[in-house]
């Protein structure tokens, strides 16, 4: 498979500090990828870089497009939407304002009903609180929120920054099950970045490894769950 | 009781005038965090360029909506130019900003205009209006009339459309504006715009009672303090809301109480500054700011 997204020795630091040290992965067209590794491996980073969000030296390719380098709002009319660390609710508007605003880069208001119909479709409870201001909603509806809005954009790529964070182990159950329903139905290809290696290994047909900014492992997810290693450090049996 | 509904209504009038420049701070402090001071003489200066195209033989409506254009567009341009380079600034260095922007505006009127006060036409009737037996100035009237369009358009504007929604979008949450593909730079400047264009608007309904001149805005800016502070610097509705009070109130107490009268209605502003800051400082229909840490 071609790989949508492909990413060549990616550096990026905080002040004088190096959180991304040269790393390089693909996600494939149509595929999950995930970024495993502990708390200030670079995940998030990598995913920030990804959008223009940090300042970075390297290669970013979209579907053999370079985005290095381009403004985060000019990456998201792309079609890459991310789904950030903390959900990124507007807290303040309702549930629908919240989905309107995931279109905005579209400009296709004609299709908006229709949209927001398909992506409550994922997510009913939504529908049920279209009206609801979404600082009311609980974590788990946000985070559904979250995904939602990122779906109204009509993305090729999605980004997730730890979906599970800080979920009940139900909600995260259900929250991956339609993260590959998506993946599978509208084709669009998944990074997701995930603590919870299991979870993501189960989910992602490829997997990379991060540690302190670097890649140390990478290869197909039912290959890195077999491994010893990673066993005993993410897996914990 | 006829003399009390007068002053009510007339004190609607200039709240209306009070509550417009208090919805332009609001609508810049949401977005920016950051009080406009020169908020005052951008309206001041639209205004006088309002004069110029009256005096150069323009209909008044003509006058009024072309003002409104220059002063949206002029906005946008101050806010590109002089506040975006210090966009990341500390809010303190944006406060300077824009007090020289309040000097300069104020002194390049005066410069090019003199200080010499100047009458502004109303575009109403000076005969009164009569309800019974009751008289109502027809510029008040008239003045809250426009004073409420103004607000109406504004409130369609921000809740339905969706260059409306994007701006309250990038005013509450920046980085995830970014992330939906909203330009967050432009929406500040076209709040800008906005807040210009309302100025100018309370301006033009403001000069004909005070008359024009350089220093004009001046104590309208700080019953537009009054204003945003009793609504709550964070809720549009309430500034406006907190302008027609304080309007009321003002003319109230200046009509009642005998040792208030004209000369000491400016206290009362500042008084109700004071006393909203220590009983409720997030004003009537504020939310209290909680910040993580």
């Amino acid at each position: 498979m071609a790989a949508l997204l492909s990413v060549r020795n990616l550096e990026a630091r905080y002040g004088d500090t190096r959180v991304l040290r040269g790393i390089s992965f693909e996600v494939a067209e149509g595929g999950i990828t995930t970024i495993l590794g502990a708390n200030g491996a670079g995940k998030t980073t990598t995913l920030r870089a990804v959008c223009g969000m940090v300042k970075t030296a390297g290669e970013i390719t979209l579907a053999g497009k370079r985005i290095e380098g381009r403004a985060t709002e000019s990456v998201v009319r792309l079609g890459v939407a991310h789904v950030p660390e903390g959900r990124g609710t507007f807290v303040q508007l309702t549930v629908e304002e919240n989905l309107r605003l995931g279109a905005y880069a579209r400009h296709a208001t004609g299709h908006l009903g229709s949209d927001m119909d398909r992506v409550c479709g994922y997510f009913p409870v939504l529908a049920e609180r279209r009206r609801q201001v979404a600082g009311t909603l609980s974590g788990g509806e946000q985070q559904m929120l979250a995904v939602a809005r990122a779906l109204m954009l009509r993305p090729r790529l999605l980004l997730l920054d730890e979906p599970s964070l800080g979920l009940a182990p139900l909600v995260v159950r259900e929250i991956f099950r339609i993260i590959r329903t998506i993946n599978r139905e509208e084709r669009v290809s998944v990074l997701l970045v995930e603590q919870n290696a299991s979870l993501a290994l189960g989910l992602a047909d490829h997997a990379y490894l991060m540690e302190t900014g670097s890649v140390v492992m990478s290869g197909p997810s039912a290959e890195l769950r077999q491994n010893d290693a990673i066993r005993r450090a993410y897996l914990g049996y | 009781m006829d003399t009390l509904i007068q002053q009510i209504v007339s004190g609607l009038a200039t709240g209306g005038i009070y509550g417009s420049v208090a919805l332009a701070l609001v609508m810049i402090y949401q977005a920016t965090e950051v009080v406009n001071y020169a908020q005052g003489e951008m309206a001041m200066f639209s205004t006088y360029l309002a004069w110029t195209l009256l005096n150069a033989g323009l209909p008044y409506w003509v006058a009024f909506f072309a003002t409104l254009a220059i002063a949206f567009v002029g906005g946008l341009l101050l806010e590109r130019i002089l506040i975006r380079p210090v966009e990341n600034a500390p809010v303190l260095t944006i406060v300077i900003v824009c007090i020289g922007l309040l000097v300069i505006l104020n002194s390049v009127a005066g410069w090019v205009y003199s200080y010499i006060q100047k009458p502004f036409p109303s575009p109403f009737p000076s005969k009164p209006i009569q309800f019974g037996n009751i008289y109502f100035g027809a510029h008040d009237i008239g003045a809250l009339g426009v004073t409420l369009v103004v607000l109406a358009g504004l409130y369609v504007f921000f809740r339905f459309t969706t260059l409306g929604l994007a701006m309250r979008a990038a005013a509450q949450n920046p980085v995830s504006s970014r992330l939906c593909g909203i330009r967050v730079g432009w929406m500040l400047a076209i709040g800008w715009g906005l807040a210009a264009l309302v100025g100018a608007v309370a301006g033009m309904m403001v000069a004909p009672i005070v008359f024009l001149d350089p220093n004009m805005m001046a104590g309208i800016l700080i019953y537009a303090f009054a204003s945003a502070t009793l609504g709550g610097f964070t809720s549009p509705g309430g500034a406006v809301l907190g302008g027609l009070i304080v309007g009321v109130v003002e003319n109230l107490v200046g009509t009642y109480v005998s040792f208030i009268g004209t000369e000491l209605k400016l206290t009362v502003a500042l008084a109700m500054i004071l006393i909203v800051l220590v009983v409720r400082p997030s004003g009537l229909f504020g939310r209290a700011a909680v910040h993580r840490v």
